[in-house]
């Protein structure tokens, strides 16, 4: 039969139209109504807008420059917050002057201590109570309980118990970054996959071999995230701690410019306790992009 | 070839009886919080000899691999296995941390080379992927890698636990070819649970169904090889291994 209406406006997908579709298109179905049909527009016709870097730097940028703006005209006293040219050039002065890498390699310092203390604490115990139920009685129970404590908390005893210099800082850092490494560290054991471990099992594997080959490697990614929350809790615990009577390191250069309302130095000392949490983070990824790649959601790409 | 039945899984050793076994089972059973789930059963599985378990699903037949594999020991009764055994599960369970290769050694004594492995990926077809991490395996190529690390320790006795069961149907032809090839080749007792009675024909000599908590039904399935699920001689036994399975079939109520 032939389609006695006129054949339906085709919108063409390509730009060259075939010069006249044929009326008399025989149809299986009689009655069918051929729907109208509409282009698919490809993404790559569409208007390319800025690039995505582009955009995403814009706004802090316009937020730099109301931030001078405001200081230039007044509105925002330098007492307050310092303008960012005055910040740039007090950053440029301290580096100059040796004052701020030293601070920045005493507190460096700092927190490689005590993560390295804090990591062979926290590591120690999640093995202790994560591979043996005797080790699980005996310290779990107990670290849930200092858990609840918070650690900035004990500030006043460390100072009672160690004193104004050093230790009291580092412990305070180790301490913070146990708790995450345990419990990041047990819970990576205790959740590796069953299945696993009976494959294992049944492969012949002793049970060091299990914990070797098995049971460690599954707890690796969990150890990674123990890392990552506790690098940043050692941030945190230097701050704090770096406010205890401290003589060098970028805490000291805080408080002395407290005292003299310096707020460009003060936001310069911020700005570098952002930069030595970015870099440490970055750290920890590329040791993720090592250790973890054959993870099936590995995304740290 | 008459196998070493060492390495009891349960300590009262019967005085041997019968001719050459690849298992031997006696008065097994296994519980679960006080119901039976194994209740007093009875299993020689001959060497060289390819077995099919078949049951419903919650019978018990993969209770009695594990129990055969040594992984559940909560047992009483008597169980011989041989020393050298390998499972393959539904699920490859290749160590994600491990390339391919390291996860065909893994377990094997001594310090075995990288060649040992590839020779074993070699014999599944493997051996291009033998470095390569297991998530980047398809679902085949990972069963047929969990197929290598079993038969690379040159078992007596293979245990396989409806390994083609996640399997896409294509696929599974293939895996189901390969496990043929390989057991001729290789001539272990294989213990093959599966709830699929036409996979259970086409691969088995012996099909076994497994009900109440014991072996209800044992026949011999003796076609030639390689065998073609179409064959008219299968139909009556397929038709009976349904019944047993509690699946009335047209041709099984005419036949009984």
């Amino acid at each position: 039969m032939s389609i006695s209406k006129a054949p339906p406006d085709i919108s063409p997908v390509s730009a060259d139209v075939p010069p006249d579709v044929p009326s008399a298109v025989p149809s299986a179905v009689p009655t069918a109504i051929a729907p109208e049909l509409r282009p698919v527009v490809p993404v790559s016709a569409r208007r390319r807008p800025l690039p995505r870097w582009l955009r995403r730097t814009t706004g802090p940028l316009l937020l730099l420059a109301a931030w001078q703006l405001l200081s230039a005209t007044g509105v925002l006293r330098p007492e307050v917050l310092a303008s960012p040219g005055t910040i740039a050039g007090t950053a440029a002065d301290l580096v100059s002057s040796g004052q701020l890498p030293s601070a920045m390699a005493v507190s460096l310092q700092r927190v490689v201590f005590g993560l390295l203390l804090g990591g062979a604490a926290g590591i120690t115990l999640a093995l202790l109570s994560g591979l043996s139920r005797l080790g699980e009685d005996l310290v779990d129970a107990s670290v849930q309980m200092l858990r609840a404590v918070p650690f900035v908390g004990l500030i006043p005893l460390f100072i009672i118990w160690l004193g104004i210099g050093e230790a009291p800082k580092v412990t305070l850092i180790a301490l913070g970054v146990a708790f995450h490494l345990y419990l990041n560290v047990y819970a990576g054991i205790r959740g590796v996959d069953e299945q696993l471990i009976e494959a294992g099992a049944s492969l012949g594997l002793s049970r060091r071999a299990l914990v070797r080959h098995v049971v460690l490697p599954g707890a690796l990614p969990g150890a990674m995230t123990g890392l990552r929350y506790s690098l940043a809790t050692a941030w945190l615990a230097l701050v704090f701690g770096e406010q205890i009577n401290a003589s060098d390191g970028i805490g000291f250069l805080m408080t002395q410019a407290r005292d003299f309302l310096r707020t460009d130095v003060i936001v310069v000392c911020l700005v570098v306790y952002a930069f030595l949490g970015l870099t440490a983070d970055i750290v920890v990824r590329a040791l993720e992009r090592l250790l973890l790649q054959w993870r099936p959601n590995f995304t740290g790409r | 070839m008459a196998t070493e039945l060492h390495r009891p899984v349960s300590h009262d050793v019967p005085p041997a009886a019968g001719g050459p076994a690849a298992v031997r089972v006696a008065g097994l059973t296994r519980a679960f919080g006080g119901r039976p789930v194994i209740d007093g059963l009875d299993l020689t599985l001959r060497p060289g000899e390819f077995t099919a378990l078949l049951g419903r699903s919650g019978c018990g037949k993969s209770t009695l691999l594990r129990v055969l594999a040594g992984l559940d020991r909560e047992i009483a009764g008597t169980v011989l296995v041989p020393e050298r055994r390998a499972v393959a599960f539904q699920a490859p369970r290749l160590m994600p941390w491990k390339r391919v290769w390291r996860n065909v050694l893994l377990g094997l004594p001594g310090r075995p080379g990288r060649a040992i492995a590839e020779a074993a990926l070699e014999e599944v077809g493997l051996r291009e992927r033998s470095g390569a991490w297991p998530k980047t395996l398809s679902g085949g190529e990972a069963q047929r890698a969990s197929l290598a690390r079993a038969l690379v320790r040159e078992p007596d006795l293979l245990l396989l636990d409806e390994p083609f069961g996640a399997l896409d149907a294509l696929t599974r032809i293939k895996a189901q070819r390969l496990v043929a090839e390989l057991w001729q080749r290789r001539g272990c007792a294989v213990l093959l649970v599966t709830h699929d009675v036409d996979e259970a024909l086409l691969l088995a000599d012996r099909a076994l169904v497994m009900r109440d908590g014991v072996i209800a039904h044992d026949t011999p399935v003796a076609l030639p090889r390689p065998r073609d699920a179409g064959d008219p001689r299968l139909t009556a036994l397929r038709s009976r291994l349904l019944a047993e399975l509690g699946v009335d079939t047209p041709a099984s109520a005419e036949t009984a």
